[in-house]
């Protein structure tokens, strides 16, 4: 139990620091910015309860406001993307096949469902993220962009996150 | 109950999702600029609508009071036309003239929405941007000065009260300016504060208090009487309260007032002194 805990710290902690000492800095002018930390609510364990979930995503999308002084904004980005999480997965996996502290990592869950979902709930986040950071439906075409943009780079990152820490199939 | 229980366990992600999402956005609203002031405009529009209909009919149970107040105002204009003064001179000139520009213009409004038993009143009322309202202009109503148009919408402007905890006012009495304050002790809607009055000027109960023109209105609007002045201990300036002439209980028709010259005035304001 404490196994998945610190893991879970840890890479709360990395993603946190990658967000926001590197990634901050990173982005094609103001198109494509990725945004790697949302990461750790796509790998948090499948059988998560979802109070805990929501608390997780709430406070990781909270911390990353604090830093770019956009209080409110990715918390709320954050919460509808695990409402998403917690429906794609009743969607598409059977819970009770899976131990406790299983996470859906690509080395998991293979490349085709992790890619789906990876896919999916990072979209649906950025939507979320770049409508209410514009907050008006008036440039929607170029809002629309700035989506599909970043939500590509931070696809490209999730994956190769993946690939560095990769770890076969477990069980 | 029990069936409630399982509805809400049932559905717990729904209801998670709806409390979490509403955190945030209550955190999104009220910290970021441009959020907030999107909001704002659009509550306004929004509220400003549906306050307009109520007072709609509402108005009509103040017809009586309101008539009055604009036949006691008409009465009082009458009185300044140059037509109602004896002319005893038997030579006319006709005078161009040059030294008299226009420097303010009114624009009718009705008061849509009023507050007055907050800590910070704000009124509504009928008239926005299309109308030629911009922020920052002043608002008087038939017996005194009322505020201060605060945000503009399209078709309504909030006006921050005089009965509002940020609201100073350049006030004139007997020759001395001060500054016209609603404190924070003081809630009551029909007296304020004057302050910064030196303590030397003689002020006795009665005193007409008005506008001294430094400010958004003209020179000699009235604000009130002096109901109470005192000196206190340790501080060279009089404290005097003022009875407000304007009844912000019945406030129906007010006039924001356009200073023509204000644009330039700022411009002189805003340049760097030279040392």
């Amino acid at each position: 139990m404490s196994n998945i805990f610190t893991r879970n710290l840890v890479r709360f902690i990395v993603l946190i620091l990658i967000q926001v000492f590197l990634l901050q800095n990173v982005g094609y002018y103001n198109l494509a910015i990725p945004f790697l930390y949302i990461l750790f609510i796509l790998l948090l364990p499948i059988k998560i309860p979802n109070w805990l979930l929501f608390m997780l995503s709430f406070c990781s999308g909270f911390v990353i406001d604090i830093f770019y002084d956009t209080l409110g904004l990715h918390a709320a980005a954050c919460t509808v993307m695990a409402l998403a999480r917690i429906l794609f997965i009743t969607l598409t996996l059977q819970q009770d096949k899976y131990e406790s502290g299983q996470i859906p990592s690509l080395g998991n869950m293979g490349l085709r469902w992790f890619f789906f979902y990876a896919t999916t709930l990072t979209f649906i986040h950025h939507t979320v993220l770049f409508l209410f950071e514009a907050f008006r439906l008036s440039d929607i075409l170029y809002t629309l962009l700035r989506t599909i943009a970043s939500s590509i780079l931070t696809i490209v990152l999730i994956l190769v996150y993946e690939c560095i820490f990769f770890h076969r199939k477990e069980r | 109950m029990r069936n409630l229980w399982i509805f809400v366990s049932k559905y717990n992600a729904f209801f998670l999702f709806c409390i979490f999402f509403i955190i945030s956005l209550t955190l999104l609203l009220n910290n970021n600029t441009y959020q907030r002031a999107w909001t704002l405009n659009v509550s306004n529009q929004f509220i400003g609508r549906i306050y307009e209909q109520t007072s709609y009919f509402k108005n009509y149970l103040h017809l009586e009071e309101v008539n009055n107040s604009l036949a006691l105002e008409n009465a009082r204009l009458k009185n300044e036309l140059r037509s109602s003064f004896l002319i005893d001179r038997a030579e006319k000139h006709i005078v161009t003239d040059s030294v008299r520009k226009q420097q303010y213009s009114y624009i009718v409004a009705r008061v849509v929405n009023n507050s007055i038993h907050l800590r910070n009143n704000y009124l509504i009322i009928n008239r926005g941007t299309r109308h030629g309202v911009e922020r920052g202009m002043g608002v008087t109503g038939p017996d005194g000065i009322v505020g201060v148009v605060r945000e503009v919408s399209e078709n309504f402007a909030r006006v921050q009260s005089v009965l509002h905890a940020e609201s100073r006012f350049s006030a004139n009495v007997n020759g001395s300016i001060g500054s016209l304050v609603w404190e924070e002790e003081n809630m009551d809607s029909k007296t304020a504060t004057l302050k910064d009055v030196p303590g030397h000027v003689k002020v006795k109960p009665g005193d007409l208090v008005t506008t001294s023109g430094y400010s958004l209105f003209p020179m000699g609007i009235r604000i009130g009487t002096v109901k109470r002045t005192e000196l206190k201990s340790g501080n060279s300036f009089l404290d005097i309260e003022v009875t407000l002439s304007t009844d912000f209980s019945s406030l129906q028709y007010v006039y924001v007032v356009n200073n023509l010259l204000a644009k330039e005035q700022q411009a002189i304001e805003a340049q760097p002194q030279m040392p």
